[in-house]
């Protein structure tokens, strides 16, 4: 139905017959959708609130078996956590583990698809097999083979560091190393992901621009700071986020290699969340560090889409 | 005709909804770890005694059962019958999820008698009894005799200052790099039997309070320091040792605090040569033979079986004398009834009767539902404690300060129980 019809026809008449196709085609629209929506909204908003109302209480294995056993505290678990060493702790773990954590495994996926995808690569549907190989692969087979390279005696990372004359490093077992050595491993095991984003992305930017900027006599990182980089904005921006947003979850690696330890220095907020909600059934507790962490996640990822679109804008 | 056809399929569906004939009952049971593995091949001799009983095992690892269990409870799927390790005994039967047993007992011809006094106890709350112990565990002392009488010792002392002279004798004759025995910081079991050797009740006021401030605990807890102060114990948890039976055979220490299953572990991992010169002792206590750890698992029915005489016919069973040993013979679990130990192979080998001789000096944890956290937050304060992290003072202070706040909600409810009753409602 064209506007010229529209406007052809008598102004009242038409109109009412629009409000109606309008309306119908709402109406239309929101029923394919319901499904949907009844989905979310009972697997997803559903359970959340009802985590948000066991945040406020202080539901635990006494409440299981007796639901009179449970007290609405309001705010009291969160004033809890912050009152408590251990959390802080895991908060910090977290922060280190999203701050140092996703920007490192960033650069290397970056970095890597610049490697795989450039002029003079050959065999590049092997390369990028060989590097998405780790995210497949099942995390605890990975992580025997991980504890055998961080063996402090007889491991293969230690052997590699003496033959440069670096004395042994314990490092699941030293509190300052076994973060470092958790990182490592995450980025390694997570990295191969984003590198087939960023080959993709990398294989939109316009060739012609490349050789233009060439002519014009650019260095190699002047290429890539004003040519790829600028196109990439959009891939970047998905990028980082999302990889900021697991790092802040991380949990798998830690609790398969050191159980958060030694001396908690690899706890994550997820750990904690686990260890106070599943080991010892404080659910209350637990649904509040759900909260706290979802507060974070949501601040980090606002400052960072804010600087990015600044940056880009610039 | 098609009218026929959905007549006829109608006809079908209703013949095929008729209630079914009445087959075997058929019982699930949950096990743990290697009694997992080996208890299906017992079942099968009770599936040939009892025709129309058919048990089902499934195997669950012992880090993943907790979790299982609890999923179970909340979601309604507990099985009929199940292993239950003796400290979640006082959990389970919180959450209401254990069948009481006494009625059955009396049927069945089983008591206190009939098992070791400490390790019963761990099963009952209140005077109700939650589980059958199946087999026992605790821990004593497992050493290297060779190396015991180069310092110049025949025997294991048993009492503390004997093991301590003991201990710093064979650090004397190893020299530099080399230890007494091996405590890793990161296990309750040493501290916690210790305070109990000491008397020290662990917590106080119905278990509502904690009373490692107390002057039983700080006994106890100053001598495990001192180990570790003497240079008599390395500072290392369980993880930082790359193979501690390699260790113990090298002579980097002579001794270690740990459980049966080991007796299975040093006759496969420690060297032929070494074969002969290891032996088991009861532990030593304050002044004289001392208390060690009631643990174990016990078999539980749990709330919910449709079957509970049927699964008690199981349990009864798995406590049979001759399954206990037989039991014995598969896993190197010790058995909980005392007949099973007249066998002459278990009371025949002098590491075993160790093990008989302390089981008759056990105590049990304290049975509330947070003793597994509580027990954590013993091992991290003292490992603080061992590492200089903190003073003693200072770590037993923060120590009852978590645990009094981890007990908050018991107090509450204890609270609530006496206000309960004393306004004349039951």
């Amino acid at each position: 139905m064209s506007a010229t019809d529209v406007r052809a026809s008598g102004v009242v008449a038409r109109g009412a017959k629009r409000a109606t196709l309008a309306g119908r085609q709402a109406r239309a629209g929101l029923l394919l959708a319901l499904p949907s929506v009844a989905l979310i909204l009972v697997f997803f908003w559903g359970p959340v609130l009802y985590g948000l109302w066991l945040s406020l209480t202080d539901f635990d294995v006494y409440a299981i078996a007796d639901p009179s056993a449970v007290r609405f505290i309001g705010l009291g678990n969160y004033l809890h956590a912050f009152s408590e060493p251990d959390f802080w702790n895991a908060l910090r773990i977290t922060l280190v583990y999203a701050l140092v954590g996703a920007p490192v495994s960033v650069a290397v996926s970056l970095a890597t698809a610049l490697l795989v995808d450039a002029k003079t690569t050959r065999w590049k549907p092997f390369f990028r097999a060989v590097y998405f190989a780790p995210v497949v692969t099942t995390l605890v087979a990975v992580a025997i083979v991980w504890r055998y390279l961080y063996q402090p005696q007889y491991g293969l990372v230690n052997a590699l560091l003496g033959k440069f004359g670096i004395p042994r490093i314990d490092w699941l077992g030293d509190p300052h190393w076994a973060l470092p050595a958790i990182l490592v491993l995450a980025v390694w095991k997570n990295f191969g992901y984003n590198l087939l984003i960023f080959v993709a992305g990398l294989q939109n930017v316009p060739r012609e621009l490349h050789e233009a900027a060439e002519l014009d006599g650019a260095s190699g990182w002047q290429r890539f700071w004003n040519v790829t980089l600028p196109d990439l904005a959009p891939v970047f921006l998905f990028v980082s986020v999302t990889t900021m947003i697991n790092y802040f979850q991380l949990f798998a690696e830690p609790y398969v290699m050191t159980q958060g330890g030694p001396l908690k220095s690899t706890n994550s907020l997820v750990l904690l969340m686990y260890e106070q909600g599943f080991r010892w059934w404080r659910l209350g507790y637990a649904a509040a560090l759900a909260f706290i962490l979802f507060a974070v996640i949501l601040g980090a990822t606002a400052v960072q889409m804010r600087l990015q679109q600044r940056e880009g804008r610039a | 005709m098609r009218r026929w056809l959905g007549v006829l399929g109608l006809a079908a569906f209703v013949a095929g909804c008729a209630a079914s004939r009445p087959g075997p009952v058929k019982l699930r049971m949950w096990a743990m770890g290697r009694e997992g593995e080996v208890v299906g091949e017992l079942v099968r001799d009770f599936e040939r005694g009892h025709p129309g009983i058919h048990v089902e095992v499934q195997q669950i690892p012992w880090t993943a059962a907790h979790e299982k269990l609890l999923t179970a409870v909340v979601g309604g799927s507990l099985p009929d019958v199940g292993q239950l390790g003796n400290s979640w005994i006082s959990e389970f039967a919180t959450l209401e999820s254990l069948v009481p047993l006494d009625p059955f007992l009396v049927r069945g011809g089983l008591s206190r008698d009939a098992y070791f006094g400490g390790i019963w106890d761990t099963n009952v709350l209140d005077g109700v009894t939650y589980g059958v112990p199946w087999y026992v565990d605790t821990r004593l002392l497992f050493y290297r005799k060779d190396m015991l009488e180069r310092a110049g010792y025949k025997a294991m002392p048993t009492d503390w200052k004997g093991w301590k002279e003991c201990l710093r004798a064979v650090k004397a004759r190893g020299g530099p790099g080399h230890y007494g025995i091996f405590l890793p910081t990161n296990e309750w079991m040493t501290p916690v039997v210790l305070g109990l050797q000491s008397g020290s009740p662990l917590l106080a006021d119905g278990g509502t309070r904690g009373a490692f401030e107390e002057a039983a605990y700080r006994r106890a807890f100053d001598y495990y320091l001192g180990m570790f102060r003497e240079g008599l114990a390395p500072a290392i948890g369980f993880n930082e040792i790359a193979n501690k039976y390699q260790e113990l055979s090298r002579g980097t220490f002579a001794m270690m605090v740990t459980g049966p299953w080991e007796l299975g572990e040093f006759t496969r991992r420690l060297p032929d040569s070494l074969q002969s010169q290891w032996s088991t002792a009861a532990m030593p206590g304050p002044d004289g033979p001392g208390v060690s750890f009631a643990g174990g698992s016990s078999l539980v029915l749990f709330h919910g079986t449709k079957h509970p005489d049927e699964a008690w016919e199981l349990v009864r069973f798995l406590s049979e004398p001759a399954q206990q040993v037989r039991f014995w013979r598969l896993t190197g679990d010790l058995p909980a009834r005392r007949e099973s130990w007249a066998d002459t192979a278990l009371t025949a080998d002098a590491r075993t009767r160790a093990f008989g001789d302390q089981l008759t000096r056990t105590q049990p944890c304290p049975k509330v539902p947070e003793w597994e956290e509580i027990a954590t937050r013993v091992y991290e304060q003292a490992d603080r404690a061992i590492r200089g992290a903190t003073s003693p003072d200072s770590a037993l202070a923060t120590l009852d300060r978590l645990v009094d706040k981890m007990l908050e909600k018991r107090r509450w409810l204890a609270a609530r129980r006496s206000a309960a009753g004393h306004r004349g409602r039951t």
